[in-house]
Parts: structure tokens; sequence; C-alpha cells
């Protein structure tokens, strides 16, 4: 088995981040950077060959390891990717490179410790798309909290501290929730079983009473939609992304976001099933998301700050995402993961879009600008093609998965499909707008008459996201490939679950104060 | 190496389309070179003037020699070219198909032939302008994307260039950027035809439910069993087509964007927004002909809604002073005429309007562009800033531009319907099918639209170029014909106006010889869509709905849009016209039409103005107000709990020890009584 | 009048404790409540050796610990006093509230 074939690919790129924070921390201010770049470089070409040696067809989860870690409460370093996960890690991988080089002339100060939170950031974003202990999930989940707190509350804009504490409340309380929901289940599989473990692949195979499904899903969908974000519990995304550092929002559009969904798809669903296949759970997520698709291209639209109007857009790119999950179909969620993707490389793009012109004219109002064509037309170029990709445009990435998304959707829910449509026209009406008013028209305010062209290295940070839109939107072929056969499995086996979940608790009932955890069970 | 006649020769066994990723990748490379020159050599004219023309010219070459073969082979079956698969997901396979049938290829060839000739005019007109390099990058792409609009094998193919060309018809509408205007000009049409683009989605969805696939062919082929004749199904599918075409093709409701489309170039004009892009509406009618034939009601609508349109936009033309307003009404008028003949079922017809127009409106396109250009550049050596596209501001400029001034009265006879010119015989054939076909109401309006049409033009080439020179005594010494290099296009395309419409001579008219080669080359193509309206009881009624042949109507019609003409002349050859400095707005029903209708401003109060104020709402109210104020006011409340409790906490030890033995006494209290 | 005398001893442990509270209640020296606080803990002395009487001799070793965790209190509680009379210039409890957060 080579390396990366073996699970060592995965924990050399847990750790190589980590590593590489804890040498930011030691360099010099000047020497920070460099080291954050190489390392998130060095770990982007390591996750790499991944997508080749990746085995399509087959749903079974490589690169696989379980090592007991606290071995009497049945937890342990179980990682793995599936097709799912491989292309999340990827995403997580291709944009940190950008990120930290976008950076490098945004930051001025406490370099190193900005950039030892952004790679400790990237090992938690990488620990939860692989993580198959729920533990283990969780340890991740909210690791990547901490330096996301810090680097929107120290280096952020001039509300950052309410946007941090608003950012970290949201997440917190849903992920509460979830912790309770996941010892729960992790007790009701005792209960079942008599074994106590925190494994994915065990606790995915607990028959949960359809009542308690219930519960259990809306603890873990809750921390999910915060995470999304669905409507109305978005409204923490355009304060955290205002405020943000450009690299900040451009990780959590570009990554955190997605796991929000890859939850859904990872946990809540195959865990819960029948609640998660039921009409009630499923109308109210489709119609959450249709009114994040409409009303946050509604919002979007007449905002002035152009880097909140991005980020209501995430809103509606997400809301699309989540239809296409729940309207499980195979094309619809194959769709879904495929825009989780896009939307992290075009609203990633578009946030350094904004930094870039953040940097020069310190100002994201709208009404600042206009003319910038003509005085940065690189810049132009680059802005048009990432806003078109945000629009769906056939031809760039963001048609591929929208389109996929609704032709799906239409299968089972086709209203909801035509109404999810509409968020065609209405991105049209949202991103023109800023277009027009940022690039168009004549150049009235003598300091935008001074700015300068994008350079080498802001170039060097466009291109890959330039190529990728171009690649998926005419190419989306290997990337469809990589989830065909997950996506599959996962909708046969939500199939299956759904209709052999239990009314009443199933077999011997293993006494609650037995139960080891507890250390009551010692003698 | 093979040689062309092999090529033929082998073709002549089944046709096999030669070379046809080329006809794609030439403009594509164009663009891409054109695109980089942009930003690299941009005060290089050699390069695009070069690159730019010879893209489209090789692709137009390329279709000629598949035609040539195709009309060798006379192929039943459409021949498909897969590239690669696009999309595959779950049920859905989605290839790269070209489909190379008599249909397509009749518009690769005006697509491709038309284009060169602009492309090359393009040379002349463009050449001072700093972003000369840029242009030629979006024209390319444009026809670029137009190719594929046409080739597309399935829904999605043709979706990619149904967007494709309104980006770069967006592109090309705001290309002078600077002004503000015309940037939003562009936004207005992207998102205008993002409405129609809609419409074209949930088509797709349809198609996709009910047969599986988005292939052409399957779905033509499955439709006639799969789905019931005038069923609900087929109606929705048409309609949302529809919806699309109305988008693309501006048509009622959704035109109002075409003409502020004016805004782009003139060559541009003259290419998308009149002889290609917004033809494509009518050409996905035909493309799908065979849904539209099993749905009565989609193709009342189609043509009641082409007649409309026909109509309403010929009145607004008779009021404008822009010259390129006039054209752009003029075109939305003949888009309505086209949509009559496919909505009805003469499917032929639509298709043959389409090309002579393509022909006879470049034409003029191209003709004002060479009056504009004389006029900027008069007023430019003046530093007048009149407006040069008044045609107030115009006048007698058949003494400066001889050349110009005879191939547009050309286009102006063509499209009038003058024998024997293009417009005659395409539009004659509209008008009599839409008679015999038995849509009285619909006959007649075409018939006034007719009369308009000869009327609005000729008062646009009596402003223009007949009477007194208005453009001022100091500008007029200016004034002069525009280079070889635009003015030969026009001679093409004059000539194209003239013969453009001998390839489909009907029977019923005497003397003339009958030639159905239009008719027989795309027989395959609709043969299918003819035979379901056949089946459900079209018939030629051979006479109009008041009586008379074919012959006899042709003669009144073109009798009666020369009388038009003599008579708007005559009225208007001696009447004076201020310049558009000194004129006021005008009043009564000419301000009306002069003013769109009000179009405009009704959509502006009832759809914009009341949308952005339920977007602001939604944001200050549901999400500032409702979502966040809760959340805000859930931490505010927590904060004002806390201050209460903090209340108790003096810092005075008294006060604490109080809080203490009282405790203490309560539970002792408490314990002992 | 044969007054038993261990109630009487508690009926005046129970007085000297009630003073020592309503010192700490009232009085605003802080000398004045600190002293009040050791009548508080004497009473409890008090009534500690009473019941020694008739429960045994653990209850007297209650009373050194007390004495000595007594004497600590003094020793900080003095020590605390005079550094606020070194920096209020004056021991009123009333005047300073260094305990509210």
């Amino acid at each position: 088995m080579s390396f990366f074939e073996s699970h060592w690919v995965l924990t050399v790129l847990l750790l190589l981040p980590l590593a590489g924070a804890v040498a930011c921390l030691f360099a010099g201010k000047d020497e920070a950077k460099h080291v954050a770049l190489v390392t998130s470089i060095a770990a982007f070409l390591l996750s790499l060959p991944l997508f080749w040696v990746f085995r399509e067809g087959t749903p079974a989860i490589q690169n696989y390891v379980s090592i007991p870690w606290i071995g009497q409460w049945g937890i342990a370093y179980t990682v793995g990717v599936d097709g799912i996960s491989l292309l999340m890690v990827l995403l997580t991988t291709f944009i940190m490179p950008m990120a930290i080089l976008g950076s490098y002339s945004y930051i001025k100060r406490q370099e190193p410790t900005y950039y030892a939170m952004l790679l400790l950031l990237m090992t938690a974003m990488i620990g939860v798309f692989i993580a198959l202990d729920m533990f283990l999930f969780f340890l991740f989940w909210e690791l990547m909290l901490i330096p996301m707190y810090f680097i929107i509350g120290v280096w952020g804009g001039e509300r950052r501290i309410y946007a941090a504490i608003k950012f970290f409340l949201f997440t917190a309380v849903g992920s509460l929730l979830m912790l309770v929901a996941i010892v729960t289940l992790v007790y009701l599989y005792y209960r079942q079983y008599g074994v106590v473990t925190f494994a994915y692949n065990d606790l995915v195979e607990l028959p949960v009473t359809r009542s308690a499904q219930f519960w259990l899903f809306s603890a873990f969908a809750l921390a999910f939609a915060i995470k999304v974000p669905l409507f109305p519990v978005h409204t923490w995304l355009p304060d955290a992304h205002v405020e943000a550092p450009t690299a900040g929002s451009v990780i959590l559009a570009g990554v955190l976001l997605k796991m929000g969904t890859y939850g859904f798809l990872r946990f809540a669903m195959p865990f819960f099933a029948y609640a998660a296949t039921s009409d009630v759970v499923v109308y109210t997520i489709l119609t959450l998301s249709l009114i994040g698709i409409v009303y946050g291209a509604w919002v979007a639209a007449v905002q002035p700050d152009a880097k909140k109007l991005v980020a209501y857009t995430s809103v509606a790119h997400l809301g699309f995402v989540m239809l296409g999950l729940f309207a499980l179909t195979s094309e619809s969620i194959q769709g879904g993961i495929l825009q989780m993707v896009n939307h992290g490389i075009s609203t990633g793009a578009l946030f350094l879009l904004i930094g870039m012109l953040y940097e020069r004219r310190h100002t994201r109002l709208i009404e600042d600008f206009g003319g910038i064509a003509k005085v940065m037309p690189f810049f132009a170029f680059a802005f048009v093609v990432v806003a078109l990709s945000s629009i769906g445009l056939p031809g760039t990435n963001g048609f591929v998965g929208e389109f996929l998304i609704l032709i799906g959707t239409f299968r089972t829910h086709p209203v909801a499909a035509v109404i999810a449509a509409t968020g065609v026209v209405f991105a049209a009406a949202y991103m023109l707008p800023m277009v027009q008013r940022v690039l168009y028209g004549p150049v009235e305010d003598e300091e935008n008459r001074e700015l300068t062209d994008i350079g080498l290295r802001e170039r060097i940070v466009l291109l890959p996201a330039l190529a990728m839109i171009v690649l998926i939107g005419v190419y989306p072929g290997p990337f469809l490939e990589k989830t065909s056969a997950s996506v599959d499995a996962l909708l046969q086996q939500i199939e299956m679950r759904a209709s052999q979940a239990p009314l009443e608790p199933l077999g011997t009932d293993v006494r609650f104060d037995h139960m080891p955890i507890l250390g009551v069970d010692e003698d | 190496m093979l040689s062309l006649p092999l090529l033929l020769q082998e073709a002549h066994a089944a046709y096999e389309p030669i070379l046809p990723a080329w006809i794609l990748l030439l403009p594509l490379i164009g663009a891409v070179v054109n695109g980089v020159g942009a930003f690299n050599w941009r005060g290089n004219k050699a390069i695009p003037s070069i690159v730019g023309p010879a893209a489209v010219i090789g692709a137009f070459a390329i279709v000629v020699v598949n035609f040539l073969a195709m009309r060798a082979a006379a192929p039943h079956d459409p021949a498909i070219v897969s590239l690669w698969t696009w999309m595959s997901a779950g049920d859905l396979r989605i290839g790269v198909d070209l489909q190379f049938d008599q249909l397509s290829m009749l518009m690769l060839l005006v697509v491709t032939g038309v284009s060169s000739v602009i492309h090359v005019y393009s040379v002349g007109y463009m050449r001072e302008d700093p972003g000369y390099s840029r242009y030629f990058a979006y024209l390319n792409l444009f026809v670029f994307f137009m190719l594929i609009l046409v080739l597309g094998a399935n829904f999605a193919i043709t979706f990619v260039g149904w967007e494709g060309v309104g980006l770069c018809s967006y592109l090309l509408i705001g290309f002078w950027y600077e002004n503000r205007e015309f940037a939003s000009a562009g936004k207005k049409a992207f998102i205008v035809n993002r409405i129609g683009d809609f419409g074209f989605l949930v088509a797709m969805f349809l198609v996709f439910v009910h047969f599986g696939t988005l292939n052409y062919e399957t779905v033509f082929a499955a439709a006639p069993a799969a789905l019931a004749y005038g069923g609900a199904v087929v109606t929705a599918i048409t309609l949302f087509l529809f919806l699309g075409c109305t988008g693309k093709s501006a048509q009622i409701p959704l035109y109002v964007w075409l003409p502020d489309a004016m805004a782009g170039p003139t060559p541009v004009s003259a290419l998308i927004h009149a002889a290609t892009m917004v033809t494509a509406g009518v050409y996905l009618v035909a493309r799908t002909s065979v849904l539209f034939a099993m749905a009565p009601v989609s193709q009342a609508v189609v043509a009641a809604v082409g007649a409309g349109t026909a109509l309403l936009a010929a009145t607004i033309a008779t009021q404008q002073y822009d010259i390129k307003k006039v054209l752009a009404y003029s075109t939305v008028s003949q888009l309505g005429y086209m949509f009559v003949a496919v909505g009805i079922g003469a499917y032929t017809a639509g298709i043959f309007h389409l090309m002579t127009h393509a022909f006879f409106k470049a034409l003029l396109f191209l003709g004002s562009g060479a009056v504009i250009h004389a006029m900027h550049h008069a007023y430019h050596e003046v530093h007048s800033h009149e407006d040069p596209n008044d045609m107030r501001n115009q006048g007698g400029l058949r003494r400066f531009m001889p050349i110009t001034f005879a191939t547009m009265w050309i286009g102006t006879l063509a499209i009038s319907g003058i024998f024997p010119l293009a417009g005659f015989f395409s539009k004659d054939e509209i008008i009599w099918y839409t008679g015999a076909y038995g849509y009285g109401i619909l006959w007649g309006i075409a018939l006034v639209a007719a009369l308009l049409t000869a009327g609005y033009m000729t008062r646009l080439m009596v402003m223009t170029f007949h009477g007194e020179n208005r453009t001022g005594a100091d500008a007029e010494p200016h004034l002069h014909e525009v280079p070889a290099v635009m003015w030969i296009p026009l001679a093409i395309l004059a000539v194209l106006s003239i013969v453009g419409g001998w390839v489909n001579i009907p029977d019923a008219l005497p003397v003339l010889p009958a030639v159905h080669a239009l008719h027989d080359w795309l027989h395959p193509v609709f043969e299918p869509a003819r035979g379901i309206l056949e089946a459900h009881g079209l018939h030629d009624a051979h006479s109009s709905p008041i009586g008379g042949g074919e012959a006899m109507w042709a003669g009144i019609s073109t009798v009666a849009a020369a009388v038009v003409i003599i008579l708007t002349f005559r009225a208007l050859v001696h009447r004076t016209w201020k310049p558009a400095a000194d004129s006021t707005e005008p009043t009564g029903l000419a301000g009306v039409l002069y003013n769109k209708w009000y179009v405009d401003e009704l959509y502006d109060r009832t759809i914009v103005l009341p949308l952005l104020a339920l977007w602001r709402g939604c944001w200050r109210i549901v999400d500032a107000g409702l979502i966040d104020g809760s959340i805000n006011g859930l931490a505010a409340g927590t904060r004002a709990v806390g201050w209460i409790g903090s209340l108790f906490q003096t810092g005075r030890v008294a006060t604490y020890m109080f809080y203490f033995v009282t405790g203490v006494l309560v539970i002792l209290a408490t314990f002992l009584l | 009048m044969n007054l038993d005398i261990e109630l009487a001893s508690l009926i005046l442990s129970a007085f000297l404790f009630a003073v020592g509270t309503a010192g700490v209640l009232v009085r605003r020296n802080a000398i004045i409540v600190f002293m009040c606080v050791e009548l508080m803990l004497n009473a409890v002395n008090l009534s500690l050796i009473v019941f020694s009487r008739s429960l045994g001799l653990e209850a007297q070793v209650l009373v050194f610990f007390v004495m000595a965790v007594a004497a600590a209190e003094a020793a900080v509680g003095l020590a605390i006093i005079i550094a606020i009379f070194r920096h209020y210039e004056g021991v009123d409890v009333d005047r300073f509230n260094l305990l509210r957060w």
C-alpha cells in the first residue's frame, strides 16, 4: 500500500499545518507568512494525488484507519475519505494557499499569530472532513471555532468584536445541542448493544426509534443549519463576513459554510434517515432553502456594502445546496456537492477581489467606486468572470452545480425547483448592478483614478480560481465521478434505514447505571 | 492529406461533418488571441484586424464546405458529433454534442456569412476606438456562442449558447462602459434575458422528467407517443420555451431591452441585435417544432404574440428620431413576423424571413452605422456634442454618401416587401400562410404592420438622406463617404438583399419560375412537425380570409407598400425638421408613440420599484429588524437580568452580613417551626 | 431560684452571640465590627465548653481550633483594616465597597 493509499497521507495532512502553525509562532514577523504559504502549498501538493489515487465507483471509505485512543470510552482516531469528503478536503487545501497569499499585504500586525491561526484552522477543517469518530469530529468542529473567533476578533474591521462574539455564540449554541445528541446516540447504542463506541461506522448502524430520531435530528440539524447558514439563522454570516479580514471571509465562505452541508450529508441524514426523509422535515428544509435562495438574493440586491452583498449571495447559494441535498435524488445531491466546491471557489475569489479593492481604497461601499474597469482592467476581467460564475452562467462552474440541483429537485419537488429557478433571475439582479457600479461608468472619484491594477502576486492568487471556474464549468466529469458512487450508496442507505426505523426500542435494554462511562461498572 | 473533392466524394455516401470542432474553435481562438491582446498589446491594431475577421471567415469557409457536402449527400437524419460528456449524474447524461442537419446548416451559413461581412466592416468602423482588440474578442466570442447555440444537439448545449450570446450581448451593449447609460442598457438586456432563460430552464426540467434525456433527436422521436396531443405537459414545455424566446428575441412582454441595446457599437447592433442572436428564439421554435406542433394553444400564443409585437413595434418605430431606434423597433416588428410564421406552422416561411431579414437588416444597420460614422466624424472635427444618431440632425446625406444612400434604399425596399427583393418573397409567404391557415385577425394585423414598415422606413430614408442638410454649416464640409472596408460589406449585403429571396418562389406567382430550394432543403427537418399538424387538421385554404389567391395578394401587398412609400416620400420630402437641439418633444399620439407607449415607465412603476421596495423591506425589517432584533434582544435581555442581579451586590460587608444572617434565620425558622 | 449553671451559660452564650451579630450588622466602625465577630466566636466557644460537660472533651478541642482561627483571623483582619485605613483614612465600612465586582 503506497503512502497515498494509506491513512498516513491524511494524518500528515492533519499534522503538517499544525507543525506549520507552531513554526509560524516562532518565525519572525516577516517570515511567518512565507512559512504559512509554504506549509499550505505543501499540504495542497500532498493532497492533490488523492484525486487520482482515489478509487472511483465504490462508496467504500478509503485511506481508512482506526487507532484506539481513549479505549474504555470507545473513542478512536478514525479517519478516512469517501468521494464526498475527498472533494471537501481538496477544496480546503486549494483555498488555503489562496487565502494566505491573499493576506500578504492585508495583514500588517501580529503576523506570526495570524498565520498560526490560519494554519490551526486548516488542521481543524481537514479534521472535520476526515474524522469518522464522533468524538474526534466534535473536537475538530469546536477547534475550528477558536482560530476563526480570533481571526475575526483581532484582525477584523471596526465592529469586529460584535461580529466575532455573534459568530461564536451562534455556532456554539448549535454545537452544544449537537454534543448532547452525540452523547445520547452513544448512550442509545450502549443500551442496544452493551458497547460504548463513538465510531461513525457503528453509530450509523444503530436503529433509532422514530420519535427519538426527530429530537436527535433536530439537534444535529440546528448545529448544521446555523453553519450553512439556513434562513432564519443566517444573520451571523453578513456580520462575520463584513468584519473578517479577507482571508477570514475567504475561508468562511470557501470552507466553513460547507461544514454545515457536509454535516447534513455525512451525519444528520444517514444517522436519522427516517426523520430526514419524513415529509415534515423535508418540506421544512426545502421551504427554508427556498426562502434562503429568494430572500438571500433579494436582500443582497439592496446592499450598499460589497462584502455584505456577497455574504448574502452565500445564503442564496447555500440554499441551492440544501435544496439539492433534501430533494434526495442522485442528480441533485451530486449537484449540491459540486455546488459546495463551486461556491467555495467563486465566492472565495469574490472576497479576494473585494479585499484587493479594500486594500487600495479602504472602503467596501459600492458607491465609492465606479469606472474601475478603466484603471484596473485585469481586475475587471477577473471580477466579471467570477461574478458570472456566481450567477451561474453556462460554461462556468456555477451553472453545472445549479443545473444538476434544479433538474434533480424537479424530479421530486417540481414546484420547489421552479421557485428556486427564479433565483437565477435574481442572481443577475444582484450581481450585475454591483459589477456595473463598481467597474463601469466614469471615474468620478479622484482617488480611484490613481489605483494600480492588480500585480503579479494578486494574479497568482486569482488564476487558480479562474482556471477552476472554467474547468469545472466545461468538464465537470472527473468531479462528478468522484461523488457518484458515494451518493448512490448514501441514497440507498437512507432509503433502507428510513424504512427500517423501529417504532419501539429493539432488543435487550441494558440498564443505564451499568454504563462504564459513569464509572459504576468497575467491580 | 485529404483533398477537398475527395472529402466531398466521401461525404456523398453518408454525410459526415468536416472539421466540425474547428467551426467552433476558430472563433474561440480568435476571442482568446484578441482577449490577450486587449491586455498586452492594446495599441496594436494589426493583429485584431487580421485575427478577428479571419477567425470568422475561416469558420465560414468550413461551413461552406460542409454545406456542399451535405447538399451532395442529402441526408435524411441529422449527423451528431459527440465531443465529450459534459454532465453525468444519476440518470442525467448530457454530452457536448453538435447536430448537423439542414436547419443548423442554414443557420451556420447565415451566422458565419453575415458575421464575416460585419467583422470586416468593424475593421473600418472601430478602427479609432481604444478598445479595438477587446471589441474583436467580444465579437469573436459572440460568434463562438452563437454557433454553439445553433449546433447544440440537446437543450442544454443550446442553452449554453443561448446564455453565452446573452453574455456577449451584455458585454457589447456596454462596450463603452464609461457611459453609465450604456452600461445600464447592457445590464437591462442581461436581466430581461434572464427572465426568459428561467422559462428555458423550466422547459428543460419538464423535458428531462418526461423523456429522461435532453437530446433533440430522442425527445422528438419519442414525443408523439409519450405526450398527449394538446396535453398540459407539452403545452407547458412549449410555453416555457416560448418565454425564453420572448426574452432572447425581444417579443412582448420582454422586448424592452432591445431598443436600449442600441447603446452598443453599430456593427454589434447589426450582427447581434438584428441578424443573428435575436433570431435565436425563432430558431428554437423551429428546432422544437415537433413539440410546438403538438400544442395548439402554444402555437396560437406564439402567433398572437408575434403579430401583436409586429404591430406594436411598428407603431413605435414611426415616431422615433434616433436612426438606430427606428431600426431596433423595426427588428422587433420583423421578429414578430417570424414568430407568426413559426407559430402557425409555416416553419420554412419563418426561417426564410429570418434569413432574408438577416441580410437586409444587417445592411440597414451597417448603413446607419456608416451614417453615424460620418456624422460622428464631422461633429468630432468641429468639437460639437450634437447627437450624430438623431435623424433631425441629418438630412440630405445622399450628396455626401452616395453608396450608403443607394444600398440603404435597397434595404428599405427589401424590408418593405417590394418585388422582386428578398423581403417580398419571405414576408409575402408569411402573410399568405397566416391567411391561408385560417388566422384571419393575425393576417389583418400582419398586413397593417407591413404597410407601417414601408412607412417608417421611408420616413427614415427621407429624414436621413433627402431634403436639406441639418448637420450645421460648420460640420457639413466634413461629411463624406465611408472607406471601402465599410462600403464593400454594404454592397455585398445589398446584393444578398436583392437575390436572397429567390431561393423560394411560390408556384402561384405568374411568369416567374417556381423555386422550392429552401422548402426542399428544410423538408427533412420540419417533416415530423408538419406531419403532426396535418394529422390534426391543418389545411391550406388556398385563399385569403376574404378571398383572393396568393398571386393576387402578393400583388396587392407589394403595390400597397409601394404606394405607401411614394405617399410617405412625397409627404415628408419637403417637410423641414429643426435640428434635435431646437426641437420640442412631440405631443398627442405622436408623443405617446415617441415615448414607446410608456411601457418602460409602466414596468418601472409596477415591477421594478415595488420589487426594490420589497427587497429593502426584507433587509431593513425582516433581517435587521425581526431576526437580528430578536437575537440582539435576547442578548440585551440576558444583560438586563444580570444587571438586576448585580444590584444586590453592593460590595459592603454589612449588606452581605445582613443577607447571611437573614438566610440563617430563615433556615433556622424553617427547621424549628 | 435554682438556675441550672448549664442553662445559664447557654443563655449567656446566646446573648453574647446576639450582641455580636447585632454589632456586626449595625456598627460602621470596622474595628468594632471586628470585635463583634470575636464576640460571636467567643459566644460559640462558651457554648462548646458547656456542651463538653455532658458530651465529652472533644468539644474543648474545637475551642482551641476556634481560638487559633480567631487569632489568625485577627492578624489578617487587622492587617487589612490597617491597609484600608491608610488608603481611605477611615475605617467606616459604609464608605467603601471594594467587594463590588
